[in-house]
């Protein structure tokens, strides 16, 4: 009796572990490369690459069907990395995003705000608050800096503004890309804006 | 070495665990709509089968006899061969997503393949030694992946042609089945 149950115990602590070990050795990622990409991806689900969100970008890239250079919010070094990973030639990002900007957030004028709800429905990451016909405003710490918010303003009372550097939100200036970068004097001109 | 060739010869043909003894009929029935899918069904089986009458052999050897405990042999069997599916739907989910797309539900289902569960408790019966176990489980998958693909291709083949409208689908093939039964009893007697 104590025999069999101990047998018995054992056996499936046994299958159990090795069960278990193959759980985690043959776990399946739905697609390696593409789950790689969306790693890289601001996941800011703004769209603006033209497929609705960052996993879907990220699964049409590993497939090859698009360009590597269509993540506005992630820039120069996002393109570099997906160029990197999917091994396709590296890309020049549009003019307007080529510029290495400091980050920006949305802010919303809260005089001219007629409280129509058209932005916090474009939000992607909720970071609008308010209420039809009453003033809205921009949640500065949620904030991507996606700018979807700017052209569905029927009043044009968004504005993008370099985010504030605080105390808590200063970060160590990331690496430059090449030695001769000039990050620092754009963003000392986007300072100045 | 003849007695090896003769339990594969035995096991594969002349008491094909389908179409001879009636073992694991569910897949046979089930997968054997596309040659490709019957294939890889028939390869997983065999790994499956392999395995699990290897396992279940040690198991019976080494646990069971020496506690005196045979009698509860068929829930060792069957927890040894749940282990070795499960095992075996991870690996081929990993490694051959589309083989996975393709067996769908019949992959967990080998778990209850009567076929599997009747090899290891076979080997027991006819008290095979350890290489004995493993080329009759062996042997016994390879009849199964035999029969699946030449059903599959059959099945195939009738598909495209005019089948009397009661016979189409499930009935033309338990006829085929039946057929091909038939013909594998030419096989008997060539060894026990």
């Amino acid at each position: 009796m104590m025999a069999a149950i101990i047998i018995f115990v054992s056996l499936a602590l046994l299958f159990g572990l090795l069960l278990g070990y193959a759980a985690i050795r043959f776990k399946v990622e739905g697609n390696p490369v593409a789950e790689q990409i969306d790693k890289v991806l601001p996941q800011t689900q703004c769209g603006q690459c033209g497929f609705p969100g960052c996993k879907p970008y990220a699964e049409a890239l590993s497939k090859e069907e698009t360009e590597v250079n269509l993540c506005i919010p992630g820039g120069n070094e996002v393109m570099i990395l997906i160029s990197e990973i999917t091994g396709l030639e590296p890309k020049e990002m549009d003019e307007k995003v080529t510029e290495n900007k400091p980050k920006e957030t949305a802010y919303i004028n809260e005089d001219v705000c007629i409280g129509c709800v058209l932005c916090i429905k474009e939000c992607p990451v909720d970071a609008i608050l308010g209420a039809t016909k009453l003033m809205h405003t921009v949640i500065q710490a949620e904030c991507t800096g996606c700018e979807k918010c700017v052209p569905v303003c029927p009043v044009d009372c968004i504005e993008m503004l370099p985010a504030k550097v605080t105390v808590e939100n200063w970060q160590w200036p990331e690496p430059a890309l090449k030695p001769t970068d000039h990050t620092v004097e754009k963003n000392k001109i986007g300072a100045k804006k | 070495m003849q007695e090896y060739v003769l339990i594969l010869i035995s096991t594969v043909l002349v008491n094909n665990f389908v179409l001879v003894k009636f073992l694991g009929l569910c897949p046979f029935m089930g997968v054997s709509k596309k040659t490709d899918a019957a294939l890889g069904m028939g390869l997983a089986t065999t790994f499956v089968l392999t395995l699990s009458s290897v396992l279940s052999y040690i198991i019976y050897t080494y646990l069971l006899q020496p506690f005196g405990l045979e009698y509860l042999q068929t829930i060792a069997f069957i927890l040894a061969i749940a282990a070795v599916v499960g095992f075996t739907e991870m690996a081929i989910h990993k490694t051959s997503p589309a083989l996975y797309q393709v067996l769908g539900i019949y992959l967990p289902l080998i778990t209850t393949n009567c076929a599997v569960l009747g090899v290891a408790l076979l080997n027991v019966g006819e008290k095979n030694d350890f290489i004995e176990s493993a080329v009759f489980g062996m042997g016994a998958a390879i009849g199964f992946t035999l029969v699946m693909v030449l059903f599959a291709s059959l099945r195939e083949r009738i598909d495209a042609s005019d089948v009397p409208a009661p016979f189409k689908g499930a009935p033309i093939a338990l006829i085929t089945a039946g057929l091909m039964s038939m013909a594998f009893m030419g096989f008997g007697g060539m060894t026990h």
